[in-house]
């Protein structure tokens, strides 16, 4: 039963009603309703409870800005907490519920806070529980329990939501009079146009107009008219929500959300992003309510929203109604009203309204009572009465209520607000007009235009020539011939005075009294700004901050300019010198799916595999990320875990033989003239002393002297050389490599090529290597003479041209076989079935690890964190004294000559067992008084098989010369163990194995 | 989002680019030459300037080629962008 349904009119389609679930009720609306419209008609008052107090509230407005009717739309996994429900389309089976109160919105335990309301003044988080300071804590889960409003669920979001990337001559925001006048005279004009707009419908203001008027009519063919245009692309459902540098602005399209479940296909929303040449703001305008006391009872609204509930939805929200007002513009909801069978009071702060429109309503059977104000509101689940009293204009002095009105609604108006929220956001200030009373748009900090009565036009013709001045100056702008367009005869004839009127002085004391509310959803009251102006806060944006005002979902768009007056009041200073608070993107809320679009789950970021990760998943090997590189952890047979598999790695490797993917390796190469010249001066050690087709071990440093990167390079020409580098580091290394060579050496000629993905890399490493490669068929002799360790040659292997390098990072006989990835995996398949003989083991990076951290050679990045130069790391052997390189004079800089500095040393386990956490802080005396005084950190840690015993890589203050000494490990459960500091090289320290 | 106009390849979106600093900052010649202080002025020492603003940038998603912007640091307008010498010009700037 639809009990404040009007019988006609509205864009309401009578014929296809909609069943939907509120708070577990069923109840029907029509096709064209909103949540709130369809609310309002079955006679639902409260819609949730306030944020501190829990006062019940009833819906306010009808679009962005209502800050009581906050829903939870939706169940499961998809469903989506804090949606205003004037913002939500009513779709045939929608569920909802409202997102405060417990058990319910119509009876609330926690409204037993507002018996206590002076209690939650300003600040009272801060005052009450921060003291004592360690009892926070405690506090702190009951607040949460009680503060918030919607949940977020807690399943993966099962919609899909996207990113559009888009350009245009003229973007305009906002498809009301003056959006859709833009559009038309830059779309005939001849540009590309986009023209987005919130709503469902295009139209703005005129959808709230009598469906038989003029407006209605014009607004149709205009429509079509935009539709007809190809440069013109319409975008409805579609919120502008941010406006960035360069005029990169950001559209929200919802595009199924006004669907029933059934009928969804494709993305939930689209995230538009549009780099526009000119922008036309066209956002309209807020109506602001007044503020007086108990303003927040339910069937307290926005006078505009009443008319827009009345004509666009045919839902008239009172029987008996009384409109307060201190401008003209609500004379025409108060005919509304009346139009639609409700009796009428109108209440007018100013002595002297004007005497047609006066006269207008008293034709209409309409009580005027001018030069009065809205005192209070009797009623607490609904508007019953309001207390009228006579206003001389006094701040200073009480107003005592003389007449009472009983009524089950108050529209009111305290004038309006442009929304310059994205004229803000594109860096221009706003200048306060004191005849509008509002501020308005000065300089745009853009190329962006403000247009219609979001740049303070209130009338009718004004917002359409406006909107046309405005689309024709932009297609000048991009070059087009200004196309003009008439301006339809829609004069409205409204007038739209305004007397300033802030805030009523109640009966009593200012704060003793009923609450004044200026921010209803966070319950921001005039004692509240009053209290901390008292208290010291003079800056707009400390007040918002102290009092809350403007937080909410609305984020203001009610109440900040009334907060701010009021602020400028006990200030006594004007409005303009308090100033408005920041407006930042989002203008409305935007869900965390669509900022995400499509960059989620595998699309999240991209996956690198090598030419043999077939082979690698067949064999069940688990993958380590390296970078966005997905490498092979480890390979484990039946039964296996991850130290049990790596362990027969590790010993295959040092007794027969063992084969790697080695094939993320940064791969460089680098030829040209001047390429020897070039890689002295990034590289530490002696280049030109290379003979072809040797290789060396190699390090960069930034120019502040820490290590950057390592890798093994080689000599393969005169001017030609290949670089390898840590698989992270590659992409970093190469946009180095061409810093250098682009700003600051632009006389070197040389050019630098990535062979990362064109080459894989088989690493064939221990004893029998040799062997498993001469059964293979080389063309070339592997003996040790022939083919010596750090060289490398070009040959054929089973037929199959390479590049095989004697280089190891196992430091057993080792061969790298670089081969064309194309042929990596025969290559690879070639080596395992030679190799099966002498038990050749395919290992991972775990393996690896444990293999170089044996012979304490340094992982970038690991044992490394940008706070290590060479010497530290024990590389003095590497740094040329004959040359400069990048970083060289950063390493005698007096910090870097530090004999504390820490330096890489190896660590053994003093029990021989206890393998220590990688990242546990060091400690010389772990009872040291706290806070203990830490003296390194572990940086690799592993069991080593092979040694039969744990074995660690350290960084310790002046550790070098600490050899030999015992030192304690931190665990995080707050144990410890003690470790001796060792050499770093716990296997073959003389190197020999390699050099077989 | 900066809408940068690539001497080599037009305007393109500032995601396609990574900023490299200020420009025009010379590596000394014989940096053993240098006290401890001049070495830590080429180093770490940068104008932050409030306004017109010399800087690098990379077209690190495009071209990959670096050259130069000069932005306004307030207004985040881009005033100019400029090639940087041809590799193996022999065009050695002047420090």
């Amino acid at each position: 039963m639809q009990a404040f349904r009007l019988d006609d009119g509205g864009r309401i389609d009578r014929s296809k009603p909609l069943t939907f679930r509120y708070n577990g009720r069923k109840f029907v609306g029509f096709a064209g309703d909103t949540l709130a419209s369809a609310l309002l008609a079955n006679g639902v008052s409260i819609v949730g409870r306030s944020f501190k107090l829990r006062r019940p509230r009833g819906i306010v407005g009808c679009g962005p800005e209502e800050p009581n009717a906050i829903m939870q739309v939706g169940t499961g996994a998809s469903t989506e907490p804090n949606v205003r429900a004037t913002q939500v389309e009513l779709y045939d089976g929608l569920v909802a519920r409202s997102t405060k109160g417990w058990p319910g919105v119509r009876f609330d335990v926690g409204a037993v806070n507002n018996l206590f309301s002076r209690l939650f003044a300003a600040g009272f988080y801060y005052k009450t529980f921060m003291r004592p300071r360690a009892l926070w804590n405690w506090y702190e889960k009951f607040i949460r329990l009680s503060a918030g409003f919607g949940r977020a669920p807690k399943e993966s979001d099962p919609e899909t939501y996207e990113h559009v990337n888009a350009h245009c001559d003229v973007l305009v925001a906002g498809a009301g009079p003056a959006g859709i006048m833009a559009a038309l005279a830059a779309g005939k004009a001849g540009t590309r146009v986009i023209v987005a707009d919130e709503q469902n419908e295009f139209g703005g203001r005129l959808l709230a107009a009598p469906a038989t008027s003029g407006e209605c009519e014009w607004l149709q063919r205009a429509v079509a008219e935009l539709e007809s245009l190809p440069n013109v692309s319409m975008l409805p459902r579609s919120t502008v929500f941010g406006y960035y540098d360069h005029n990169f602005v950001t559209v929200l399209e919802r595009c199924n959300d006004h669907l029933a479940l059934d009928d969804r296909k494709g993305p939930r929303q689209r995230v538009w992003r549009i780099r526009a040449r000119k922008v036309v703001l066209a956002q309209g305008a807020f109506e602001r309510p007044l503020v007086f006391c108990n303003n927040d009872r339910p069937g307290v609204m926005q006078a505009s929203a009443v008319s827009t509930y009345i004509h666009r939805f045919a839902v008239c929200p009172g029987r008996r109604a009384v409109v307060f007002t201190n401008n003209d513009s609500a004379y025409r909801t108060a005919q509304d009203l009346a139009s639609a069978g409700a009796e009428v009071t109108l209440v007018d702060s100013r002595v002297s309204p004007p005497p047609d429109r006066r006269e207008r309503l008293e034709n209409a059977g309409i009580t005027v009572i001018p030069g009065h104000v809205v005192v209070n509101v009797d009623g607490v689940r609904r508007v019953r009465r309001v207390r009228i009293g006579r206003w001389n204009g006094d701040l200073t002095a009480p107003v005592k209520p003389a007449i009472s009105v009983d009524c089950d609604l108050l529209a009111m108006s305290g004038g309006w607000s442009p929304a310059v929220h994205l004229h803000s956001q594109a860096g221009g200030r706003n200048t306060w007009d004191d005849d509008r009373l509002c501020f308005v748009p000065a300089e745009p900090g853009q190329a962006n235009r403000s247009a219609g009565s979001c740049n303070g036009q209130w009338s009718l013709r004004r917002c359409l020539e406006e909107g046309r001045d405005a689309g024709m100056a932009a297609a000048e702008d991009c070059g087009r011939q200004p196309v003009n367009i008439d301006i339809p005869d829609l004069d409205d004839g409204d007038s739209h005075a305004i007397e300033a009127l802030w805030r009523v002085p109640a009966a009593t004391d200012a704060d003793r009294c009923p609450k004044q509310f200026v921010d209803f959803q966070n319950d921001t009251a005039v004692s509240d700004i009053r209290l901390a102006v008292r208290e010291g806060y003079r800056n707009v944006e400390h007040v918002k901050r102290y009092t809350a005002l403007g937080f909410g979902t609305d984020q203001g768009k009610l109440g900040n300019i009334n907060g701010m007056a009021i602020l400028a009041e006990c200030l006594d200073q004007t409005i303009p010198a308090t100033g408005t608070t920041t407006f930042r993107p989002a203008y409305t809320p935007v869900t965390f799916g669509a900022l995400a679009g499509s960059n989620v789950g595998p699309l999240f970021d991209p996956v690198r595999t090598t030419a043999l990760h077939e082979w690698h998943q067949a064999k069940g090997a688990p993958f380590e990320v390296v970078g966005q590189w997905h490498r092979p952890w480890y390979f484990p047979k039946a039964g296996e875990d991850l130290h049990a598999a790596v362990n027969r790695e590790c010993l295959a490797v040092r007794s027969s033989v063992g084969v790697m993917d080695a094939s993320t390796l940064g791969k460089i190469d680098v030829r040209g003239p001047d390429a020897v010249e070039f890689l002295e001066r990034i590289y530490t050690h002696n280049i030109g002393k290379m003979e072809i087709g040797r290789c060396a071990y190699g390090v960069m440093l930034g120019e502040d002297g820490m290590l950057m990167d390592d890798g093994v390079m080689a000599r393969l020409g005169e001017q030609r050389f290949y670089l390898t580098t840590t698989t992270g580091g590659a992409a970093n290394v190469l946009s180095w490599l061409e810093l250098w060579l682009q700003t600051e050496w632009p006389e070197l000629e040389v050019y630098l090529t990535s062979l990362t993905d064109h080459f894989s890399t088989i690493a064939v490493a221990g004893p029998n290597s040799r062997r498993v490669l001469e059964k293979i068929g080389c063309s070339i002799a592997l003996d040790k003479a022939s083919f010596p360790f750090m060289h490398m040659r070009e040959a054929e292997l089973a037929g199959m041209p390479v590049q095989l390098f004697r280089v190891s990072f196992s430091g057993e006989l080792a061969f790298e076989i670089n081969i064309d990835s194309e042929l990596a995996l025969a290559m690879w398949q070639t080596v395992m079935d030679a190799g099966e003989e002498y038990g050749i083991t395919p290992y991972g990076t775990e393996t690896m690890h444990v293999l170089r951290a044996e012979k304490g050679f340094v992982i970038i990045g690991q044992d490394t964190d940008g706070s290590v130069t060479p010497v530290d790391a024990g590389m003095n052997w590497l740094l040329s004294k004959d040359k400069d390189f990048l970083g060289k004079r950063s390493l005698s800089r007096p910090d870097c000559l530090r004999d504390d500095r820490k330096q890489l040393v190896g660590l053994t386990s003093v029990d021989g067992a206890s393998v220590i956490p990688e990242g546990a802080q060091l400690v010389n005396d772990p009872s040291a008084p706290k806070p203990v005084p830490m003296c390194g950190h572990v940086s690799s840690s592993y069991y080593s098989a092979c040694l039969n015993k744990p074995i660690a890589l350290a960084l310790i203050e002046g550790g070098r010369a600490r050899k030999g000494e015992t030192l304690y490990a931190v665990v995080r459960d707050g144990s410890t163990i003690e470790a001796e500091i060792v050499s770093p090289v716990f296997y073959d320290p003389k190197g020999e194995r390699q050099h077989v | 989002m900066l809408l940068i106009d690539c001497p080599y390849c037009g305007e393109r979106a500032e995601t396609e680019f990574s900023y490299g600093g200020e420009a025009g900052i010379s590596r000394p010649k014989h940096p053993d030459a240098l006290s401890d202080a001049e070495w830590a002025d080429y180093l770490f020492m940068r104008k932050n300037s409030r306004g017109v603003h010399q800087e690098l940038w990379n077209h690190a998603a495009g071209c990959r080629r670096w050259f130069e912007a000069e932005r306004d640091t307030v207004s985040y307008q881009i005033l100019a962008t400029r090639e940087l010498p041809r590799r193996g010009s022999g065009a050695r700037r002047e420090r």
